[in-house]
C-alpha cells in the first residue's frame, strides 16, 4: 500500500480541494458497479445539487490512492467542500437524520456562485 | 467462511470490549459480482460499545477499522456498519 506515488495522491489532493462536492466510487451514477455506491448516489441525487464523481475501478492507482489519502480503507468515499465526510453507512445515516442537507446546500450554494452551471459531470481521474 | 467471521469478531472484541455485536455476513448476496472473486467477504456488523461516547461517526467507523487491520486488506470486501453507545442503542431500539 506505500507504492502510491505523491503523484496520485497529489492529483487526488487538488480535485478534493477544487471540487465542492465529490465522491469517489466504483463506477458511474448511471451505472454504479456496487451497491454502496449505487446507494450513495441515490442519497446525493435526492437533493438535486451539484455533484462530481471519480470512478475508481478505472485507474488502480487511484482506487488505493483514495484509500490511503483518506485513510479509510473503502470506497465509496463523499468529500464536501474538501472535507471527508464519510462512506455509504456515513451518508445514509446523515440523511435519514437530516443532518447533510445543511452540509451539502452551504456548498453547493457557493459553488453555483462559481460555475453557474449546475450541471453533474463525471470526471475523468 | 466461518473461521474468517471469528477473526473479525476476536478483533473486535479485543480492541473495542462491546456489549453487543452481531456481525451478519452477505457474502452470498453478492456473489458473483466483481469483488467476491476477489474472496472477500460482505459483512454487516452492528456494535454497541461504551468506547464510542463521544466519537464522531467518522472516528468509530476509523477505530473499527483500525481493530480489523490487515483484516481490511484482503479478507473483507465490504462492511456496513452501525456504531452505537449502550444509551444510543437502547434509544435506538425503543
Amino acid at each position: 500500500m506505500s507504492e502510491i506515488s505523491q503523484e496520485v495522491l497529489d492529483q487526488i489532493d487538488e480535485a478534493v480541494k477544487q471540487t465542492p462536492i465529490l465522491l469517489f466510487m466504483k463506477g458511474t451514477p448511471t451505472f454504479p458497479q456496487c451497491g454502496f455506491s449505487a446507494r450513495t448516489i441515490q442519497v446525493l441525487e435526492s437533493y438535486g445539487v451539484p455533484f462530481r464523481t471519480v470512478d475508481v475501478l478505472a485507474n488502480p492507482l487511484v482506487r488505493e490512492g483514495v484509500k490511503e489519502y483518506a485513510s479509510w480503507p473503502t470506497v465509496p468515499q463523499l468529500y464536501v467542500g474538501g472535507e471527508f465526510v464519510g462512506g455509504c453507512d456515513i451518508v445514509c445515516e446523515m440523511h435519514e437524520s437530516g443532518e447533510l442537507a445543511p452540509v451539502l446546500e452551504q456548498v453547493a450554494e457557493s459553488a453555483q456562485g462559481e460555475a453557474g452551471s449546475p450541471e453533474p459531470s463525471d470526471a475523468s481521474g | 467462511m466461518r473461521e474468517r467471521r471469528q477473526r473479525v469478531e476476536r478483533a473486535l472484541e479485543e480492541s473495542l470490549e462491546p456489549v453487543h455485536l452481531e456481525i451478519e455476513d452477505q457474502s452470498d448476496r453478492h456473489a458473483g459480482h466483481a469483488g467476491a472473486r476477489s474472496g472477500g467477504s460482505h459483512y454487516r456488523i452492528t456494535i454497541v460499545s461504551e468506547r464510542f461516547g463521544g466519537r464522531s461517526r467518522l472516528e468509530r467507523h476509523r477505530m473499527l477499522y483500525d481493530a480489523l487491520g490487515s483484516l481490511m486488506e484482503v479478507e473483507i470486501h465490504a462492511l456496513a456498519i452501525r456504531a452505537f453507545t449502550p444509551t444510543e442503542w437502547t434509544e435506538q431500539r425503543s
